[in-house]
């Protein structure tokens, strides 16, 4: 047992990949020869040479679609999308084709797929380079989404991800590359579609991922100061959604309050508080709270920025403002 | 011409079998026994047979949503087709794809694909497997002139040059990306063949309405990729000699144009060729014409005579497993 980084932990995912399994290969933009806009593959090339380490042109519908044609081809291609926001150049692929065509083949092919991609702001990168999109991938049948929020989740979750036979959509939080946790040296894997209680509390569940867990540990640190224990749900994975686990957080607590990064309209928090009011709805004390981002596209200013995005005192706030503490 | 008795009658019965096909599925349709689009292949015969008919076994086809023509001359059965048309069980996606989404990847069929110019990255992505894995298979990528527009062509005519992948892609130009024509689309005019040369892939415009020289500039193609040198590019001139799909009234252009391609009908041309040539008689074009009605009408039969599918395979094959998520 070890402490690592999350960037450490995603490359060790990899690697392991890499070395027992001729048919994975990455692909991406400047993954090689640049080492990775975020690192992760930093030594890769040298290691694993240019056939299985592949730097592809700036064309991100054509580096999806490639993948997908090598996955039905009996490959398990793993690629890298520098950011969620060039994703969209990517959108066909990932919703018309990698996650319909099992489907519509009626299960002669399968896609076995997993893109890794760099989600969220607080980077001062400006409006096209700070969303956390993996939402609107959740919304779609046939695919599958990850947003850990700590090494140990992403190395566990990599590794189902990259043995699953389905194409899944890994997005890695731009803050979260130094975030460190204890990662054990032996194999272990977490299934995908199963939310983890990060702190324990009895008195109100903050659910949030990625790194909107820490926002909710730090407001859950000054709640408790103010004789409130609050319960933090970690969702690991949007697509499956964990929804019996939060729920089973909130007819425990009465209280709940749904923290994400995206935008609130159209939100996880939406999806989320909608199934703990169908699934809890005569153990809560109150109306499910939601804290997400401001309803405008990131300011590049770092003040403004900081004001767009969820804080701990945010999440306080609303805890307070809804239940009167 | 090249050709002995049994390979012109197979030519022959493929390019009839598709004209026959399509015209039963257009009754069908304005019978109300096929939904949806239906898209049909008629004119545009001497392409799919004259091409696939060059091909290996383990070679690889993709194409666009005008695909019945490609499945049936890949020899997918006529009577699965048809099945699929009609949305029945015995489809080749058990009545999940419908007519622009055949599939049979035993033979190597990997779609029909109905976003126009999605198939072709994953085209290059088959062929990056084929490479990979040290074989040497060739992809056939069908797509049309409306798909050269897109940015997915320029992304993948560049990064399979760019890894000398071995991909033959080939235009069917028959002038019109849905009802517009050519001339007031592509900036190049009607030799979009020449776009290949920017990325240095070889390429040629062709009659498509000739399945010999289709089949012969095919054969020199596959040689040419299958050393490894690469990809290369056929532009197939041609035209379709009914409406976008079956409903387009086709107010987009005079019947004096239509009359003028019907003259130069493949169908008409092969057969009168084999006859003077005498590679054909009389009283073998007029077997195969009824060998061919026999096999259209059993589709139909089939077809009608199929199951529904049942209600509960609406959650089939979302994902490797039932119900996931």
């Amino acid at each position: 047992m070890a402490e690592i980084i999350l960037r450490e932990a995603v490359s060790r995912g990899l690697r392991e990949a890499l070395d027992e399994d001729e048919r994975v290969f990455i692909i991406g933009e400047d993954i090689g020869a640049f080492k990775g806009a975020y690192a992760v593959t930093s030594g890769f090339l040298d290691d694993y040479g240019p056939e299985r380490i592949i730097d592809s042109p700036i064309s991100e519908s054509a580096i999806v679609g490639a993948a997908i044609g090598a996955a039905l081809g009996g490959l398990r291609p793993i690629v890298e999308i520098m950011t969620i926001n060039f994703m969209l150049l990517a959108m066909d692929q990932v919703v018309n084709h990698a996650a319909k065509l099992r489907y519509m083949s009626n299960g002669q092919m399968k896609v076995p797929l997993v893109i890794r991609t760099v989600t969220g702001g607080g980077g001062q990168l400006g409006a096209t380079h700070s969303q956390s999109l993996e939402v609107w991938f959740a919304t779609v049948p046939g695919l599958k989404v990850i947003a850990p929020s700590d090494p140990y989740d992403a190395l566990g979750l990599l590794r189902t991800a990259i043995a699953d036979d389905d194409p899944v959509i890994f997005a890695e939080h731009a803050l979260l590359y130094r975030a460190r946790s204890e990662v054990p040296d032996e194999r272990y894997t977490i299934p995908l579609g199963q939310a983890k209680v990060k702190r324990e509390g009895t008195d109100v569940t903050l659910v949030a991922y990625s790194r909107m867990v820490h926002v909710a540990l730090e407001a859950a640190a000054i709640l408790a100061e103010r004789g409130m224990d609050a319960e933090v749900v970690d969702l690991r994975t949007l697509r499956p959604l964990d929804t019996d686990t939060v729920a089973q957080s909130a007819r425990k607590t009465g209280r709940a309050v749904v923290v994400e990064e995206f935008w609130r309209t159209g939100g996880m928090g939406a999806e989320v508080a909608s199934a703990i009011q169908e699934k809890a709805f005569d153990y809560l004390d109150g109306p499910v709270g939601r804290v997400g981002g401001v309803e405008v596209p990131a300011p590049y200013n770092g003040t403004l920025e900081a004001a767009a995005l969820p804080t701990a005192g945010r999440v306080v706030e609303t805890v307070e403002n809804l239940y009167g503490i | 011409m090249n050709l002995d008795n049994g390979q012109v009658t197979e030519l022959y019965e493929r390019m009839l079998l598709i004209r026959r096909f399509e015209e039963q599925s257009g009754r069908l349709y304005m019978e109300g026994k096929i939904k949806g689009f239906l898209h049909l292949y008629i004119g545009e015969e001497a392409i799919a047979v004259g091409v696939i008919s060059a091909l290996r076994d383990d070679d690889y086809i993709i194409t666009h949503y005008r695909d019945h023509g490609h499945a049936l001359a890949r020899g997918m059965p006529p009577n699965v087709v048809m099945a699929e048309l009609m949305g029945k069980a015995t489809g080749s996606s058990g009545g999940k794809g419908g007519s622009m989404h055949l599939f049979d990847v035993r033979r190597g069929f990997m779609g029909g694909h109905a976003i126009v110019g999605g198939q072709l990255p994953i085209a290059v992505g088959l062929a990056l497997s084929a490479k990979y894995k040290g074989e040497d298979k060739v992809v056939v990528c069908f797509f049309g002139d409306g798909a050269v527009n897109q940015g997915e062509f320029h992304e993948s005519l560049n990064m399979a040059s760019l890894w000398d992948l071995p991909v033959l892609f080939l235009l069917e130009n028959n002038l019109y990306g849905m009802g517009t024509h050519v001339d007031r689309t592509h900036a190049g005019g009607r030799d979009i063949y020449m776009s290949a040369d920017a990325y240095k892939i070889p390429a040629a415009q062709i009659d498509g309405m000739n399945v010999v020289e289709v089949r012969e500039t095919t054969q020199q193609a596959l040689e040419r990729i299958r050393s490894g040198k690469g990809p290369v590019f056929i532009e197939a001139m041609t035209y379709r000699f009914v409406g976008h799909s079956v409903q387009d009234p086709q107010a987009y252009r005079d019947s004096s144009e239509i009359e003028q391609w019907r003259a130069k009908d493949p169908l008409d041309a092969f057969r009168e060729t084999c006859i003077a040539e005498a590679l054909l008689s009389e009283e073998e074009t007029a077997q195969i014409d009824e060998t061919v009605r026999e096999t259209v009408a059993e589709a139909t039969r089939f077809a009608e005579e199929s199951q529904e599918p049942s209600l509960e395979s609406l959650y089939d094959n979302v994902y490797d497993r039932t119900r996931q998520v």
